[in-house]
């Protein structure tokens, strides 16, 4: 332990001693990041690839906003359009969003439990590496003969099976190395968490973050198997005959929407509890107060993923199910507002009374308590089968899910990555781009997201290159804001990188008000992190414990 | 920290292992997506990179046990780990088996009978195809100009009950065989080990004859509509499955020769175990909804 509080503070020297004597030049860089086994170089990786397909996915989704600044087919030919939907989409969920947060993982877990690092190190590594390549057989669709794949992230069949281009063969395998990469990664969390503990962390007294991840992991490996499922009866539908989803032989197109959904449904939880649990640790520090209601946390996480095994088909109001089908989707939907409105309502008790600071983190985080609830709200208009008669297909369920994933999703992990990153590091971001990036961010993106509820409302359907004429107002402001918020995130990576390079000196502690096993660390933690477990476990303080 | 402590929990140092394994994996997807789509050199690059997973393979689990051979994996941690990891890893394959079964029943409660004119499928029956009876086995597609349908299917009672009863076998052997690995006695575990294997080939083999009654007599094909689909793609990821178990009940034959495994350390050959009982329920769920009912 010495050793490692002489490196409490990040100066220049420290960076030789921070990671393993690999020698140098080009095989030297190989064999630090490719052959790597420890967790943070794991979880850099997963970070910096999924900042960069952030701004590829980002860019597509720039040119379909151009495209509908103003009605009529302007910019994009309509199939190259429905390229960009498809990719934006399947991009942002599994290269961006997914990786982040198993990149937020790999960082988090050993340092929040007490582990001298992941419990299978040369599977992270794996688990990593899988990823690029999976990109470039996704991304090499665009340059293959044909057009890319054109139906929509959810690839329904029969339009990716009967009608799909020859490219789809190429985003099956994708999806194939995607659900490896995953399945992989989330073995190493369960097997991390459940076995890595420092001794005395018991399942109640590991933090929420921790939480978060060992039931997103268990979603995970529920879930990616069946998307393989899906996507492999596909595939055989497309080359062997097979008749899954054709009628002509006893199938049936709907079949795949309700495997589709059975994987899709928990992967939207996949995409949000870990930013549940990034909540459930920045909202308590910056309010100098224990989480409110702890357990109550933890078993509304616990339900939300049970619950959602039963609601898949909630995404299929319209395709012709029985009534009766129809009505137990809906209920066991709208019951899954009840944890969800727990989490919501601890968070803002934590924070009532509490002495609140706004620094970027808090910032992201208060802005997601409030933006997410609307997101949450639109969610339960949509579970409404009758309502969704109307919604269905429209602008409004565009506007539903981009508000539970960008000041959802996405804000969470910018959270993360501003509250970790002088830990990380051992440098502190700058505050003022900090706050340019966060009022930029939160002002544009619902000056593009909020008027699709109008578009969707009034019937503008969503997937459609043009429009009527009297959506042209709504387009033209969700497009400036687009444009807006695209551009801000520029700030962020500005940020990042002047506090790898410039940024001042971090504390061990780094934030008055932060408990947990990570702050004891030295910033920057060092390269494993702990060596032994830490003798003494900070309490993690509850609501409901007197010694606080 | 360059050494680990003796008994500590084993940091994996850097390993080429892992890009090996992307690579092959790269290979195989790559070559065979452009297989699908005749490229030439597409089945080369699949071989190639089947051939490299091989490598990779031997090489990582080489390195795995070198690893424990030399007690570095002495660890009651880093045994749970393992454990832990083969336990979700198993139940991950059990959900992709869900998927397919998943599947099945939606096809036999709901697909066809709607397609025969049932419950919600009245007019679906009545536009599309009028003339279609529902049934299971689906003997006549509802388009037959589109998907034949087979003759006739397999009898249960015949070839799938004789392997219901070898792979239930094997499960017992391979127990006898967990049973001399615990007590040491290398002679009984090579010989129920190499049972084991044997019934595991014995069971592909009889699974390669069906397949042929079923592909030259019976006229049942990947093709033939949804009874052939599902028939087919059950059975066959349930073979894949045996024909992996089987090549790793060699593998671990081959180890107990060796003389790797004593009443502590065989994890490897519990993981293998537990592995080929769960392919032995699929199996048996398999025989139920897939054969007899
Ligand atoms: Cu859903």
């Amino acid at each position: 332990m010495s050793e490692q509080n002489t490196a409490a503070i990040g100066t220049e020297e420290d960076h030789h001693h921070h990671g393993p004597d690999n020698g140098k030049g080009l095989m030297g860089y190989v064999k630090r990041w490719v052959f790597t086994t420890n967790h943070k170089d794991i979880g850099t990786l997963y970070l910096w690839t999924s900042c960069i397909m952030f701004f590829i996915a980002g860019t597509m989704a720039l040119l379909i906003r151009t495209e509908l600044f103003q009605p009529g087919e302007r910019l994009l030919d309509p199939d190259f359009f429905n390229q960009m939907t498809t990719l934006h989409g399947l991009i942002m969920v599994f290269g961006v969003v997914m990786p982040a947060f198993v990149g937020l993982a790999n960082w988090q877990i050993p340092l929040m439990i007490g582990a001298p690092d992941m419990a299978l190190p040369r599977l992270n590594n794996w688990s990593f590496w899988i990823l690029p390549f999976a990109f470039i057989l996704l991304i090499s669709t665009l340059f293959l003969p044909g057009p890319a794949p054109n139906f929509g992230w959810t690839f329904y069949a029969p339009l990716s099976t009967s009608y799909g281009p020859p490219s789809t063969d190429y985003m099956i395998f994708a999806i194939h190395l995607l659900g490896i990469s995953s399945i992989l990664g989330a073995i190493n969390v369960i097997a991390t968490i459940l076995n890595m503990r420092a001794p005395g962390m018991g399942l109640m007294q590991m933090p929420v973050f921790i939480w978060s991840w060992l039931i997103t992991a268990f979603l995970l490996l529920s879930i990616m198997p069946v998307l393989a499922g899906a996507v492999t009866m596909m595939l055989t539908d497309r080359h062997f005959g097979t008749s899954f989803f054709e009628a002509a032989g006893g199938g049936d197109p709907v079949l795949f929407q309700h495997v589709f959904w059975f994987f899709g449904h928990p992967e939207v939880y996949v995409l949000i509890l870990p930013a549940f649990g990034v909540m459930s640790e920045v909202i308590p520090t910056f309010s100098r107060k224990p989480l409110f209601g702890y357990s109550f946390m933890v078993w509304a996480i616990i339900s939300i993923a049970l619950l959602s095994f039963i609601v898949w088909a909630h995404h299929m109001f319209t395709v012709g199910m029985p009534v009766a089908a129809q009505l137990f989707f809906m209920y066991t939907t709208m019951l899954i507002a009840v944890p969800t409105g727990i989490k919501v309502f601890n968070w803002v008790s934590t924070m009532y009374k509490g002495a609140l600071t706004f620094e970027t983190p808090m910032l992201f985080a208060v802005a997601f308590v409030f933006l997410f609830t609307i997101g949450g709200f639109s969610g339960l208009m949509l579970a409404i089968t009758p309502a969704d008669y109307q919604y269905q297909d429209t602008y409004f369920v565009v506007a539903h899910f981009h508000y539970v994933l960008v000041p959802g999703s996405i804000f969470a992990l910018i959270t993360g990555v501003y509250y970790w990153l002088p830990k990380w590091t051992g440098r502190m971001y700058s505050e003022a781009l900090g706050k340019w990036h966060f009022w930029l961010s939160a002002i544009s993106l619902n000056i593009t997201f909020f008027p699709m509820h109008f578009l969707g409302l009034a019937g503008m359907p969503r997937r459609i290159p043009d429009y009527a004429l009297q959506f042209t107002d709504f387009n033209v402001i969700a497009t400036l804001g687009a444009f807006v918020f695209g551009f801000s995130q520029l700030i962020f990576l500005v940020n990042i990188i002047w506090t790898i390079r410039k940024g001042k000196p971090a504390t061990g502690q780094v934030w008055e008000g932060a408990h947990g096993l990570e702050w004891q660390l030295p910033s920057p933690a060092p390269y494993h992190s702990w060596e032994k477990p830490p003798n003494i476990l900070p309490h993690h303080p509850r609501e409901n414990e007197p010694s606080y | 920290m360059a050494t680990p402590e003796k008994g500590g929990y084993y940091l994996a140092p850097p390993s080429h292992w892992p890009i090996v394994g992307s690579v092959a994996l790269f290979c195989i997807m790559f070559g065979a997506a452009h297989w699908l789509h005749d490229v030439e050199y597409g089945p080369y690059l699949f071989f190639a990179g089947i051939g490299i997973l091989i490598f990779m393979m031997f090489g990582w689990f080489g390195q795995v046990i070198s690893d424990n051979q030399r007690g570095l994996l002495d660890n009651k941690q880093m045994d749970h780990s393992f454990r832990w990891g083969m336990c979700w890893f198993i139940f991950s394959e059990v959900m992709f088996f869900g998927a397919f079964f998943g599947a099945l029943f939606y096809i036999r409660i709901f697909s066809v009978p709607w397609l025969g004119g049932e419950g919600p499928g009245a007019i679906t029956h009545l536009l599309l195809w009028p003339n279609f009876e529902s049934t299971w086995p689906l003997l006549n597609t509802p388009d037959p100009s589109k998907f034949t349908g087979p003759k006739s299917v397999l009898d249960t009672w015949g070839l799938p009950a004789l392997n219901t009863l070898i792979l239930l076998t094997s499960g017992a052997t391979i127990t006898v065989a967990h049973w001399a690995v615990l007590k040491e006695r290398r002679i009984q575990a090579l010989v129920a080990q190499g049972a084991t294997a044997l019934l595991g080939i014995l069971f592909l083999v009889m699974q390669v004859h069906e397949y042929t009654i079923a592909y030259m007599e019976k006229g049942l094909t990947l093709g033939s509509g949804v009874f052939g689909t599902t028939f087919f793609m059950l059975t066959g990821f349930h073979g894949l499955h045996v024909t992996l178990g089987t090549i790793m009940l060699i593998v671990i034959f081959v180890r107990i020769y060796k003389g790797h495994f004593n009443k502590q350390r065989h994890f490897a050959f519990e993981a293998v175990s537990w592995y080929w009982h769960f392919v032995d329920v699929v199996w048996l769920v398999l025989f139920v909804f897939v054969y007899w009912f």
